[in-house]
């Protein structure tokens, strides 16, 4: 039987009815409509659907949906603010930290929730935490390059 | 993944009340903390119906305790919150790091102790800290809480001693003294992301340059998480010099009795566990001396 | 270098025009697509790796609430054999066909059966939990030994080996040898002071885009069917498609969604074919997205292989002879990049004795498909670790020995052609200068060299460029979008217009759309995309100085295109008109204004590189950390140096993961066991250094801007940079990848 579930997604109070056994993944992608979360494994080891829950890095994955009710989330379609890209997203796109481009939106999401945890990453803090996210296109040098300047701009 | 009845109760009373109601049933009931581990289950081949008791709306789950003699960790509590509550760092600071290499940042986020305890892999990195550090596991129970060494939690490979009704609220440990430290490594191919190819954990108290206490346990290399009472023995009254720590690392090879996989050979994993062994015993003297300038 | 200070675009480092979607999630990749009515197609899969198909009952599948439609074998039409021409890899229709639906026979874990599609994911897996199939189960055959022993079992017995000078009466596993040679190896032999020989394996391994192959299909009452999905090339999921449907070309277009990663796997079809048959029996649009164990168990890896080298040389390190034996598997069905492996293996050296032999051999695998540069990095590890140890043995430094053999512009390759300008000798000099080759070296850490060689592709593309009305520029070209070509593609477009970057827009068009356009792969799309580009943007200036010269009313022959604008040679009273000016008048001058280029590119310049890596080695658990990595690669000309280094440091990290801990794992049955990536370990970024470049410009001749490809060249040469690493940190040489720890430490345990 379908649960209803309400919950807060990118700010905005959202509704939906979802089976038990449907992840928060499919939920966003599928009922939501939010496809910019991607799916690359569906088991965690690849961090394309990282999402923040409360603020809290996770894999949509690895949650149901039904387990959202009153959390708060936050996808990739709400990390830009206003049509004003996130530092982050400007300086992915000025290193040219993406190839393909399907693992940035979780890269993104993850290295977002590090920044505000620690302004100040080393590169061996910032490969570390984003060990959760593969991508197989860049060799993650520009990746962390990028991270690390936004950081930097983010400092002021 | 497979259609399953999904409940979130509030209080350990409606946990505990929807576990027996199936238990009664006999409908398989199964339930969730962090879920990193049973959601990938749940895309498994088993398609036998199931109901999903959901024990992260609990206080007691949640909670972290640090008493005078007495530290409690919630079964649910994420290892994000854990790694990052500084006073059960200075505590268990190995405990910490095992909870810390499940997994990348994003599972941190969810995966418990509880969960990792639970789901009773040979490889769990949490379990050799937590025996080590003499975890107790406060359970859940119709008749009320009981209490359980973590060593005898774990029977088998993917099996837990909890009866259906029952589940595990967190785990106990005794506030270590400040000449009491811990640490744990574990093996994997990769920096990240693997599973503990082999894993050991470590406490030790040393009085007046002696060792004075030790617990040994080591991951990945027999059905369950071990005890090694001899590797302990190796180091308990000695001055821990490179000669005693051998001595421990050979203990912990001899007790193991790995096999063969796809992550690592039997042969591998016997001589690999002592090297980690030594090691986490070194990290773990470092921490004394660290904690004693 | 002067040529280079006269572009203004070229050699540049702007945004990507795709750029902004991708980093907001508004791009739409494989799984983003949905139409209304669509049902969600389950394919069902193989549990053994080698059966016959006995009985396949879909009965109650097909009466399951939800389930609109389940298709099997049967319901495909019978496709005749014959070799597929042009894309990447080598294969055959008739095994094409057998490899996206079994037939009679499956012959891998994961192998195809049957497909349905329902209204749910759920319920289409509980439809396929409800097909009965009787397998009667055969031995696998899981490695070259097994299927090249005298007495194997075969998997196909009308497969007879190809290429020898008898024609064979007994069916075989080796579906094809050949070879070839220069001069006398055993004299050459004869002539050497050193001597090394030795043999080598590689495990399979896969790409491991992040992205799942998916599509979504729909066929209208005409029988016309449209295909969206994530492919390298749009138009040759149209051809195999439409051959594996026995239907017309016509009768299927296929829209590229951006691509979520590919490195050669998505050169071929899998799901395309069945998600339009059931999109056809249930009369409503049908996706198929595929899980990662199913990418794993059932899409193309590629070749686990075997080889041995033998390499002569005089003791002052010239090369006199040189004998390959190369063994790659195909998996289920013949077609393994053995034949460019045998190209590549001595491509870099310039030696006149050498004899190399190749063999196509099947097994219970998947069917392999392209992985960037594909049969190069196998061949070039076992060469390359060869002449690290000769180099040892010679008491030679090792990018010395390389320099003295190196091939340069006028030497004959050892695959035919003589090589144009080329530039491995100046790849080799810049390894030798360059200050991580010079950085000291600490306890159980050691250095490793190795060259890469990659053809480079040419073959067809198709461009059309469009002035629009305010003189912004549109141009239409037919290869998805794999690593910011549309920006490489903008920059030539704008560089050879004279405007700016940001007025060209680039549309990657679908099979109706655009001309025809080979598969993104090859290190194709730069040069040969590239050279349309600037082909059709030429066109446009010729009809920009005829409109400029019809309205200064003087022969367009007494106009220049300078600088985006038409200058007048002769009137000097008359201002240059720009492209906006021109465009805005267009309908009074001739109408719109569009350029156009369709070509079959030759002279794809070759790419070699020079890889060095620091590795430390930890001797008691053996486990191999890469300090640092240099990649140094000829690339003629970086139009986009930030995507050329980006394909550099991609490339080293995917041959870092194929050397140190990426392989599949079967049981003795021939069960993956290691079809997710928990297990299949390809690099995380803390497993990495930073990735040093070094770009290395030698035009190619054949480029109007001397581009020569630079996507695949990078993973050639890691495999052996890190076997020698470790070599030279351990003193122990391991001949089999992937160097996992308990591979090297029961090595080094050994030695």
């Amino acid at each position: 039987m379908k649960v209803h579930v309400t919950t807060t997604i990118n700010g905005d109070e959202i509704e939906f009815l979802c089976p038990p056994e449907q992840t928060l993944l499919d939920t966003l992608r599928d009922d939501l409509e939010l496809t910019g979360t991607k799916e690359g494994c569906g088991t965690g080891d690849c961090g394309a659907c990282s999402v923040l829950l409360n603020g809290r890095l996770v894999c949509a994955c690895l949650m149901l949906g039904v387990e959202a009710e009153g959390q708060d989330i936050e996808t990739i379609e709400g990390m830009s603010e206003a049509g004003e890209l996130h530092v982050l997203q400007r300086k992915f796109l000025e290193h040219a930290a993406l190839q393909c481009g399907i693992c940035t939106p979780g890269f993104l999401i993850a290295a977002k929730a590090l920044l505000e945890q620690e302004p100040d990453p080393d590169e061996t803090t910032v490969r570390y935490w984003l060990a959760g996210n593969l991508c197989r296109c860049t060799g993650y040098d520009k990746i962390i390059r990028a991270v690390q300047d936004a950081a930097a701009e983010l400092r002021g | 993944m497979q259609a399953f009845s999904y409940t979130a109760p509030d209080t350990v009373q409606g946990v505990l009340d929807e576990l027996s109601a199936h238990a009664k049933s006999g409908e398989r009931a199964q339930v969730l903390a962090g879920g990193t581990d049973m959601l990938v289950q749940l895309r498994g081949a088993d398609r036998a119906p199931r109901a999903i008791v959901d024990i992260k709306k609990l206080a007691e789950t949640n909670a972290v305790e640090i008493g005078a003699d007495n530290v409690f960790v919630g079964a649910c509590v994420p290892g994000a919150l854990l790694s990052s509550n500084d006073q059960l760092k200075a505590l268990f600071p190995g405990l910490v790091e095992s909870v810390d290499l499940i997994g990348s940042a994003q599972i941190q986020g969810r995966a418990s102790i509880g969960g990792n305890l639970c789901n009773a892999s040979p490889a769990g990195d949490t379990i050799p800290a937590l025996i080590a550090n003499q975890g107790r596991c406060r359970i859940a129970s119709p008749s009320g809480t009981r209490e359980l060494a973590v060593e005898d939690f774990v029977v088998d490979v993917q099996k837990n001693v909890l009866a259906a009704d029952e589940f595990l609220l967190g785990i106990d440990f005794p506030r270590p003294t400040t000449n009491t430290a811990d640490a744990y490594l574990r093996f994997i191919p990769r920096t990240e992301m693997d599973i503990a190819v082999a894993g050991a954990g470590v406490s030790i108290t040393v009085e007046n340059g002696r060792c004075s206490a030790a617990r040994v346990a080591i991951g990945a290399v027999a059905r369950t998480v071990m005890l090694v009472p001899a590797a302990a023995a190796a180091l308990v009254g000695t001055s821990l010099t490179e000669t005693d720590l051998v001595a421990a690392q050979n203990a912990a090879s001899d007790a193991a009795q790995p096999i063969s996989d796809k992550r690592g050979t039997a042969e591998y994993r016997k001589k690999v566990v002592g090297v980690l062994l030594r090691r986490a015993i070194e990290r773990a003297i470092q921490r004394l001396q660290e904690s004693n300038s | 270098m002067s040529d280079k200070q006269a572009f203004k675009i070229v050699g540049t480092r702007p945004v990507r025009p795709d750029g902004v979607d991708k980093v907001t999630g508004r791009a739409n990749f494989g799984a983003d697509y949905r139409l209304p009515g669509m049902l969600r197609g389950r394919i069902l899969r193989s549990p053994h790796a080698h059966a016959r198909i006995k009985r396949i009952d879909t009965s109650q599948a097909e009466k399951m609430p939800g389930v609109h439609a389940v298709v099997t074998g049967a319901d495909f039409p019978e496709v005749a054999h014959g070799a597929i021409v042009g894309g990447e890899g080598a294969g055959d229709y008739s095994d094409l066909a057998c490899n996206v639906m079994a037939r009679d026979k499956v012959f891998y874990q994961g192998h195809a059966v049957a497909a349905v599609a329902a209204s749910s994911n759920a319920a289409a897996e509980a439809a396929l939990a409800a097909i009965e199939v009787d397998y009667e189960q055969l031995p696998p055959v899981m490695d070259l030994d097994a299927a090249m022993a005298e007495d194997a079992v075969l998997l196909h017995d009308d497969l007879f080996t190809d290429g020898l000078d008898e024609k064979p009466d007994k069916a075989s596993n080796v579906a094809q040898v050949m070879s070839h040679k220069r001069g006398d190896i055993d004299a050459g032999f004869a002539e050497a002071d050193v001597i090394v020989e030795r043999e080598y394996s590689t495990a399979t391994v896969h790409q491991g885009y992040i992205e799942p192959h998916a599509c979504t299909a729909t066929i209208n009452e005409g029988g016309q069917a449209t295909v969206w999905c994530c492919t390298q090339g749009q138009f040759d999921v149209r051809k195999l498609t439409a051959r594996v449907l026995g239907r017309d070309v016509g009768d299927i277009r296929v829209i590229p969604s951006e691509i979520g990663g590919g490195f050669g796997g998505k050169t071929t079809i899998y799901l395309e074919p069945v998600a339009i048959l059931l999109s056809e029996k249930a009369r409503r649009p049908v996706r198929i997205v595929m899980s990662r164990d199913e990418v794993f168990c059932a899409s193309g890896p590629a070749s686990a292989t075997k080889s041995r080298i033998k390499v002569g040389a005089k003791r002052d390190g010239t090369i006199t002879a040189m004998y390959a034996w190369l063994a790659y598997e195909a998996g289920a069905f013949k077609g393994s990049p053995m034949m460019p492996g045998t190209f590549c293996v001595f491509a870099p050296y310039d030696v006149e004795n050498f004899f190399v032999e190749g063999f196509d051999v099947v097994v219970n695998k998947p069917k392999v498909a392209a992985y960037r540069a594909p049969g190069a990095p196998q061949a070039a590890y076992a060469m390359e670790s060869a002449l690290d140890e000769l180099a040892r043995e010679l008491k030679i430094d090792p990018v010395e020995l390389r320099l003295k053999n190196a091939v340069a512009e006028g030497s004959k390759a050892a695959y035919g052609p003589e090589f144009k300008a080329i530039g491995l000798k100046e790849c080799l000099q810049a390894a030798l200068k360059h200050p991580n080759y010079k950085k000291s070296l600490g306890e159980n850490q050691g250095r490793g060299v190795a060259v890469g060689f990659w053809f480079n592709a040419g073959m067809q593309s198709s461009v059309e460029v469009h002035v629009n009305e305010d003189g912004t520029v549109a141009v239409v070209e037919g290869n998805p979008d794999i690593g910011g070509s549309r920006a490489s593609i903008a920059m030539m477009a704008a560089e050879t217009l004279g405007i700016p970057y940001e007025k060209v827009r680039v549309v990657v068009g679908d099979t109706e759309s655009c001309g025809y356009s080979d598969v993104t792969g090859g290190s194709r799309v730069t040069f040969a995309t590239g050279m349309a580009v600037v082909q059709a943007a030429e066109d446009i200036i010729e009809q920009l100085k005829q409109r400029a010269a019809a309205t200064w009313e003087i022969d367009p022959q007494d106009v220049d295109w300078t600088d985006g604008q038409a200058v007048s040679k002769t009137k000097k009273d008359v201002e240059p008109l720009s492209l906006s000016a021109i465009a805005a008048t267009a309908a009074r001058t001739g109408g719109p204004i569009l350029g156009r280029a369709s070509l079959n590119a030759s002279g794809a310049g070759p790419g070699f590189s020079v890889n060095m890596t620091d590795v430390e080695v930890d001797a008691e658990t053996g486990r191999v950390e890469v300090l640092s990595f240099t990649a140094i690669q000829d690339v003629g000309r970086a139009i986009h140096p930030s995507y050329v280094e980006g394909q550099m440091q991609g490339g080293a990290a995917q041959g870092i993961g194929w050397a140190l801990n990426e392989e599949y794992v079967y049981d003795d049955d021939g069960i993956l066991q290691n079809a997710g990536f928990l297990d299949y370990r390809v690099p995380v970024a803390s497993d990495l250094p930073m990735i040093d470049t070094q770009i290395i410009e030698v035009p190619n001749p054949s480029h109007p801007f001397g581009v020569r490809g630079c996507g695949e060249t990078p993973i050639v040469a890691p495999l052996a940079a890190v076997a020698n690493a470790v070599d030279d940190a351990t003193g122990v040489r391991i001949t089999d990848l992937p160097l996992s720890p308990p591979r090297v430490l029961a090595a080094l345990d050994n030695a």
